[in-house]
């Protein structure tokens, strides 16, 4: 007599308790099986994002920024601060009270949505079928109509810097250093070493990063890349570009990098090495292989547009599978497949979501890049707001980096926003919405933005594309 | 294994078609579905798909020729197509097919002007253009500055852009510091509607009364159940229903408006079929919405809407046409404030809707700002008398500035 559900959901990352919570608003019996486990055999939800990702380095990105300012900014605001002592410990401790709350939080988000959580592991049987495994249990079999797949990704390995869980760790473990390297060496410069390498350079560690890509940040446009590295190298933060780790040898005086660049071979000694080249999607144990759900060369479950598999009423989502490997990705994915699922119109756009490093200074863009348009063929022009003269920024002292406006010279019709400066994350949002509805840059030309706002930037850098900004020389 | 491609089927009252202009030439390739070439009757412009995706290996018949039911217009041979879009010729600004679908659509209750983005507004005030007359793009249907922009280059140059018409290069613009002149034949869809316009002034005896209505009320239930009225049928709440519901009422009291002439005999027709007034690109045209009495409200803005996209599409139909025992026209979008509209034969009436004003109006003894629509009717005078003509008129102008006698039919 198994368990009978309309959906069962295998993964709580943000994408599938998003998904297991849309479809439970449907009127839907829905379960969400998710097996993470925390480093103290705990088992929560939230997937990656929450409890190794999105989440943790945040808090520990606020609290680092916070420390680095009183160290070097605060005293230009007049406050001194004598001798500033950092406890790690605490900071670490904040950070996870507040995975712990967030966590927590899904648990009491399925309770009221009444969606039946289980921790454990699900793997996918033929014809809608799972087998739940609880962490210290018996085998279940759940019987269901729909089951999304949304298992998400693990750090990927790299075989000259395995991982010894002390010395060589992945993001997880770089987030959890319970002292301040001395030296710390960061193999990849993505998104999530920039972040980890920011972290730990603030709290005092001299911060090497080693990217085997000759272009810093080559998925952003070139020109915030640019003015990203600039703000990056006046930090201190040591980036080397075309640089590829060869190998790692752990000694006594710490761990010794080995890497090949255009000028030759290289070794730099470091106290700690975090790997972060990527990730890979995660199927391992998930797929029975008589359950007829293909999976592509790059590990990918492969799906059409809607999300759906290679087997019937069988759906994935998130990082497992194509497209950004970002969280909102994920939840919308997960929505789109709800909403389907319960018999309603649903799609998802692509073409307009957002990526954001929380780096200080931030770094966030939406749509095309200028590369992306010259390749084309599209005839565009831009627009640029420095937030040196920005009135807000300046009080903020946050006044370095811009916002870039790619709008059709045809048309009209914004087609790229990036930002490099306070806040970006929070100042695409603005841009997205204004490409969600195809708007022209006049649009938001002609939209009142506050003043004195961060948002300014965006509607000067708006004005700039057709040569009428206000507070900046028109060139 | 060649495919042939042949005229359609020509409904019954149409005995040809002219061949406007080929989309393909032989040698290119076109894909399933793909228009090849328009041909043009009385009432309505034929599209021609392929059949199968192709090349094209030879055309039988040449632009500007006559053509007949089922005739062989040219010869596919049928093979995979690289999946280029149709429109990929017209590089750059117009998209071909948004090109043509935009043609100006008229008498068509607009909602646009509701979400007009400041680009758009700031473009149709500089223009001085209806919202009504664009066909919006942009998510759920809102007008982007991109629409306004090519309705704009297109107005200045009417038939310039797309669809290549070599019989009939025609410059609306008079050429300036010249004395030249400039011969264009008239399309056929024009000679058609220039001779039955001249027989309808002819053969009925023509006169126009007027009057006007206070729109007060009927937006006042607008504005209260704009909201729950779309919710509720999924449509949105016009003007037209409202106009096409007072016109029955007054239709069901004096049936001579709704009657026609034939020989000797008056015919009296027992169901009400309204034709509507719709401009487009080819010129005017007037599909027809059967049994409107027994429609609701949403219903007909329904199927006044879908006419509405049809007509800016090229594809109404031969059935869409025929028929229809009074006509409503709408000039107000053009913004029109009065005028005399002439018959749509056999009709012998036909209502004329103009531009709402504010105008100031004696109420009650004060004077009060009220949005006021002149209307007027056209009347073959042979079956409908004066009196009879007027009091139709007050019909409608009362059902409208008091809905509440619709209700009741009073």
């Amino acid at each position: 007599m198994s368990r009978k559900f309309d959906v069962v959901v295998i993964g709580a990352g943000p994408a599938g308790y998003v998904a297991a919570i849309r479809a439970a608003q449907h009127g839907l019996s829905t379960a969400c099986i998710d097996a993470w486990k925390n480093p103290d055999g705990s088992a929560v939800f939230g997937g990656t994002c929450l409890n190794a990702g999105c989440i943790p380095s945040k808090a520990l990105l606020e609290s680092s920024e916070l420390y680095h300012r009183a160290q070097v900014e605060f005293k230009n605001h007049g406050i001194g601060v004598g001798e500033l002592a950092l406890d790690l410990a605490t900071m670490q401790a904040r950070k996870e009270g507040i995975v712990r709350d967030l966590s927590g939080g899904i648990g009491v988000l399925f309770k009221a949505n009444d969606v039946t959580g289980l921790f454990g592991h699900g793997r996918l049987l033929p014809e809608q079928k799972v087998q739940y495994t609880p962490h210290d249990g018996e085998p279940e079999l759940l019987e269901a109509e729909h089951v999304i797949l949304a298992t998400g990704s693990t750090p990927i390995e790299l075989p000259s810097a395995p991982y010894d869980c002390e010395r060589i760790v992945d993001s997880q473990g770089a987030l959890s250093f319970d002292s301040v390297p001395e030296r710390l060496g960061v193999i990849g410069a993505g998104v999530i070493g920039l972040e980890l390498g920011s972290v730990w350079q603030r709290l005092g560690a001299k911060v090497t990063i080693v990217e085997a890509m000759d272009q810093f940040l080559f998925m952003a446009d070139a020109q915030i890349a640019r003015e990203a590295q600039r703000q990056f190298k006046k930090q201190g933060l040591d980036i080397r570009l075309g640089a590829k780790v060869q190998a790692t040898e752990i000694t006594d005086a710490g761990v010794i990098m080995k890497y090949d660049d255009e000028q030759g071979g290289h070794e730099i000694t470091v106290d700690k090495v975090v790997v972060a080249v990527g990730r890979r999607p995660s199927t391992d144990g998930l797929l029975d292989p008589l359950a007829g759900v293909d999976v592509d060369e790059r590990g990918h479950i492969e799906v059409d547009l809607e999300c759906r598999t290679t087997a019937l009423n069988v759906w994935a989502v998130g990082d497992v599978v194509r497209g950004p490997m970002l969280a909102h990705k994920g939840s919308e994915e997960g929505v789109m497949v709800a909403d389907l699922i319960a018999g309603e119109i649903a799609e998802m756009n692509y073409d307009v979501i957002p990526s954001i490093i929380y780096t200080s200074p931030e770094i966030a863009w939406v749509g095309k890049t200028e590369e992306e348009l010259k390749s084309a063929g599209v005839e565009y022009k831009t627009g640029t707001f420095n937030f040196a003269a920005s009135g807000r920024a300046k009080a903020m002292d946050q006044a370095a980096g811009l916002v870039k406006f790619l709008s059709s010279a045809v048309t009209d019709e914004i087609l790229g926003v990036h930002i490099c400066g306070p806040m970006a994350g929070e100042l695409i949002g603005e841009a997205v919405l204004a490409m969600e509805f195809q708007a022209s840059t006049e649009d938001l030309q002609r939209t009142i933005h506050g003043h004195p706002t961060l948002t300014e930037a965006v509607h000067e850098a708006a004005l700039s594309v057709d040569n009428r900004a206000i507070h900046a020389i028109n060139r | 294994m060649t495919v042939e491609v042949k005229v359609p089927l020509l409904p019954e009252s149409v005995t040809d078609a002219t061949l406007v202009s080929w989309h393909k030439a032989p040698g290119q390739s076109v894909q399933r579905d793909e228009n090849l070439v328009d041909l043009e009757t009385d009432k309505v412009v034929l599209e021609v798909p392929a059949p199968v995706s192709g090349v094209i290996k030879e055309i039988q018949v040449d632009n500007g020729a006559t053509v007949t039911s089922g005739q062989l217009l040219a010869i596919l041979e049928p093979g995979e197509v690289q999946a280029a879009r149709p429109e990929a010729a017209a590089a750059g600004a117009a998209p071909a097919a948004a090109a043509a679908a935009a043609a100006p659509v008229a008498a068509m209750s607009s909602e646009n002007a509701e979400k007009l983005s400041p680009a758009v507004r700031r473009l149709l005030e500089e223009h001085d253009i209806d919202p009504a007359q664009i066909g919006g793009t942009g998510k759920g249907g809102r007008i982007l500055k991109s629409d306004v922009l090519e309705f704009v280059e297109k107005r200045v140059q009417p038939e310039a852009a797309p669809e290549e018409i070599p019989v009939e290069p025609v410059v609306h613009a008079p050429i300036v510091g010249q004395r030249g002149e400039h011969r264009v034949p008239m399309t056929r869809l024009r000679a058609r509607i220039a001779e039955r316009l001249v027989e309808a002034q002819q053969t009925a005896a023509m006169l126009t009364t007027f009057n006007e209505v206070d729109l007060t009320e009927v937006m006042a239930l607008r504005a209260r159940y704009k909201d729950a009225f779309e919710k509720k049928h999924g449509a949105k709440l016009g003007f037209m229903s409202f106009f096409v519901n007072a016109t029955i009422e007054a239709l069901r009291r004096y049936p001579a408006v709704n009657a026609s002439i034939e020989g000797a005999d008056i015919v009296y027709h027992d169901y009400f079929d309204i034709g509507i007034a719709v401009s487009s690109e080819r010129g005017l045209v007037v599909p027809v919405i059967r049994d409107a009495d027994r429609m609701s409200f949403a219903d007909l803005e329904n199927t006044i809407r879908g006419y509405g996209l049809k007509a800016r599409e090229g594809t109404i139909s031969m059935d869409d046409l025929t028929g229809g025992t009074f006509t409503i026209t709408n000039g107000g979008v053009f913004g029109s404030m009065m005028s005399t509209p002439i018959l749509n034969p056999p009709q012998s009436g036909i209502l004329g809707m103009h531009a709402i004003q504010q105008r100031p109006m004696a109420v009650d003894g004060e004077i009060e700002i009220r949005p006021m629509m002149y209307i007027a009717l056209t009347y073959d005078h042979r079956i409908i008398d004066g009196a009879e003509a007027v009091r139709f008129l007050v019909t409608i102008k009362e059902s409208l500035e008091d809905p509440g006698r619709l209700l009741l039919q009073v």
